[in-house]
């Protein structure tokens, strides 16, 4: 059979339009297994008690399982983490769009690239072997594997996503917002707080709240670093155990199909929901404050 | 008279008050900057300051000795090579379709705005329930088993939105006259994305596709429960068999090991190794993409 031109166009318009629907069916399965896997523990455990318990023993017998102190944790390191990389992230990106010449922006920027694609468990083992030790010695604590250690190390990992996505967006103001600005006599600093800022705050909101979800969801730093003890911490430099690092380090030793594999399962759940509804707040406020030009202001 | 000076020094405390904030904080924002990339230097510092006394040729090109404390990551190597060129094998072509049709035929609508979100939505899932999706759908209910098939698709659904933010870059770069003269000389649509826009913008895909393999080569959490083992007594054979991974080794070494002190350098080693290949990726993929958008500007 031979099919002309215009039937091939046709198909392969199809074609392409099915693949790009693959990222969504990705995202679908995800959702599924992740319930179907995670959902028979709540026969065994009420939601609530899930949620709210405040003791994770999923080895003991009878085992417990509150995730409360897990959620808490990833809460405290995220929140904490947060402190150091928005600061960082935005003056970073301010820096860059207004005031870095070519040749530095040319510079920094790249450094920024590299520093986010740096692998997480290389950026863990740093924690570990470099910053621990010395966290122990400066501050005289039982261990440097802790809370704050984790959070600082999660800042670093945050605070490219923080200023690439502000910068584009502070780089988009358009030039006769600022001209006006200045033609008025405002100082170039007056311009950049008073002008440039707010008319980028929904990519900087985006921005900051992307990085926090990056934060909540990494991995491996909190798995190496954070020190893995399931409680509520007291302070600063107590050890933690966020949920992405059990899940990780547990996975491997549960049974299979058994209560604790299930209940590590709706661990992931509850973590996929914090991140998804970032996701989509960010996705939200992008959309809804959208910078066309002169006209939003 | 007077009272114009007494205004005009009034003036001067005020702006020399603004100059000083303002200095004041361009220095900030500077010092920001600079905290960057000193955190990347203090970093790459260590590891390669501890990091280049483990290498050499044994340690390359043996397979781990003695329980793991001598020898080297020749497996590590190979498996982190396979499950990197398994995951774009499935991650770049569906990538860069799924970027084509974003810019070349989409309109802009609902439809491309659940497809958009989608695909940042995924970018958002945490690693390590990427690792549980591909435990649950690729190892038991497809019954791969831990298997480099099972950790490439886990890796491949993972850096597919790399792959389409890349491309649909690389694809909008391309001016519309490139297009219109395709268009213009009676191409088809499809004739003139594969024989015009495509090829004009494949430095971008590839830049992509580079940066996909370098997200694929460091994430450890994905591969954990679906690819990777401490340690195989021999290189695999097909796609069904377990594997070892730089980053899982790093991980393992550094904190389950028997002997963790001894094996420092071994970790250090590894961990060099690594960021050597990740970051040698990344700096071809940005270099390429500067002469790139410094092309496109002269156009």
């Amino acid at each position: 059979m031979i099919f002309s031109q215009r039937q091939k166009d046709r198909f392969m318009s199809y074609f392409f339009f099915i693949v790009a629907t693959a990222s969504i069916a990705v995202l679908f399965m995800i959702m599924l297994f992740l319930f179907m896997e995670g959902i028979p523990i709540f026969q065994k455990i009420s939601p609530k008690d899930f949620l709210f318990g405040e003791y994770w023993y999923p080895t003991d017998e009878p085992p417990d399982f509150g995730i409360f102190p897990l959620i808490f944790s990833s809460l405290a390191v995220t929140f904490l983490s947060a402190l150091i990389s928005i600061p960082l992230g935005v003056l970073t990106a301010i820096y860059l769009a207004e005031i870095a010449t070519y040749r530095f922006r040319e510079i920094v920027k790249p450094i920024v690239e590299l520093l986010a694609s740096l692998p997480s468990v290389v950026i863990g083992f740093f924690g570990m072997v470099v910053v621990a030790p010395f966290l122990q010695e400066t501050f005289d604590i039982a261990t440097g594997l802790n809370l704050f250690n984790a959070a600082l190390m999660l800042a670093f990992m945050s605070v490219p996503t923080i200023c690439s996505i502000s910068e584009d967006a502070i780089y988009s103001v358009p030039v006769s917002l600022k001209e006006a600005s200045l033609a008025l006599g405002a100082t170039s600093l007056d311009t950049i707080v008073r002008v440039t800022i707010p008319a980028s705050i929904s990519g900087i909101s985006t921005a900051i709240i992307l990085g926090m979800s990056r934060a909540i969801g990494e991995t491996m730093v909190v798995l190496m670093v954070a020190g893995g003890a399931a409680m509520v911490p007291g302070s600063l430099f107590d050890p933690v155990r966020p949920l992405p690092a059990s899940i990780a380090a547990e996975m491997a030793e549960a049974p299979y199909r058994g209560d604790h594999y299930y209940a590590l399962f709706a661990t992931g759940i509850v973590l996929f929901v914090f991140t998804f509804s970032f996701n989509l707040i960010a996705d939200y406020i992008s959309n809804k404050y959208r910078q066309v030009g002169e006209a939003t202001l | 008279m007077k009272s114009y000076a007494v205004e005009s020094t009034g003036n001067n405390y005020i702006r020399l008050r603004k100059k000083l904030t303002q200095s004041f904080c361009f220095m900030l924002f500077r010092i920001s900057a600079l905290i960057n990339g000193l955190a990347l230097a203090v970093i790459v510092y260590f590891i390669l300051a501890n990091g280049w006394k483990a290498i050499n040729w044994t340690f390359l090109t043996q397979p781990p000795m003695d329980s793991m404390t001598k020898g080297g990551i020749f497996p590590c190597i190979i498996g982190t090579l396979f499950l990197c060129i398994g995951a774009m094998v499935v991650a770049f072509p569906i990538g860069v379709f799924s970027g084509i049709y974003i810019n070349e035929y989409a309109k802009p609508g609902r439809i491309l705005r659940i497809i958009r979100l989608g695909i940042s939505n995924l970018a958002g899932v945490p690693s390590v329930v990427f690792g549980l999706f591909g435990l649950a759908f690729f190892v038991i209910y497809l019954k791969m088993g831990v298997s480099i098939l099972a950790g490439a698709l886990t890796l491949g659904a993972m850096s597919l939105p790399v792959i389409i933010g890349s491309t649909e870059e690389a694809l909008k770069a391309v001016p519309d006259t490139y297009r219109e003269a395709s268009l213009g000389l009676g191409a088809t649509k499809l004739q003139t994305i594969f024989r015009v826009v495509v090829p004009a913008a494949m430095p971008g895909i590839l830049t992509g596709g580079i940066l996909g393999i370098s997200r694929a080569a460091g994430e450890t959490a994905p591969i954990m429960f679906t690819a990777a083992v401490f340690s195989s007594p021999k290189l695999p054979e097909s796609v069904f068999d377990e594997i070892m991974a730089l980053p899982y080794h790093i991980y393992v070494l550094a904190t389950a090991g028997t002997e963790i002190e001894t094996t420092r350098p071994l970790q250090y080693g590894t961990a060099l190794v690594l960021i050597a290949m990740v970051l040698g990726m990344n700096l071809t993929a940005i270099i390429l993409r500067s002469r790139l958008r410094k092309k496109m500007r002269q156009i």
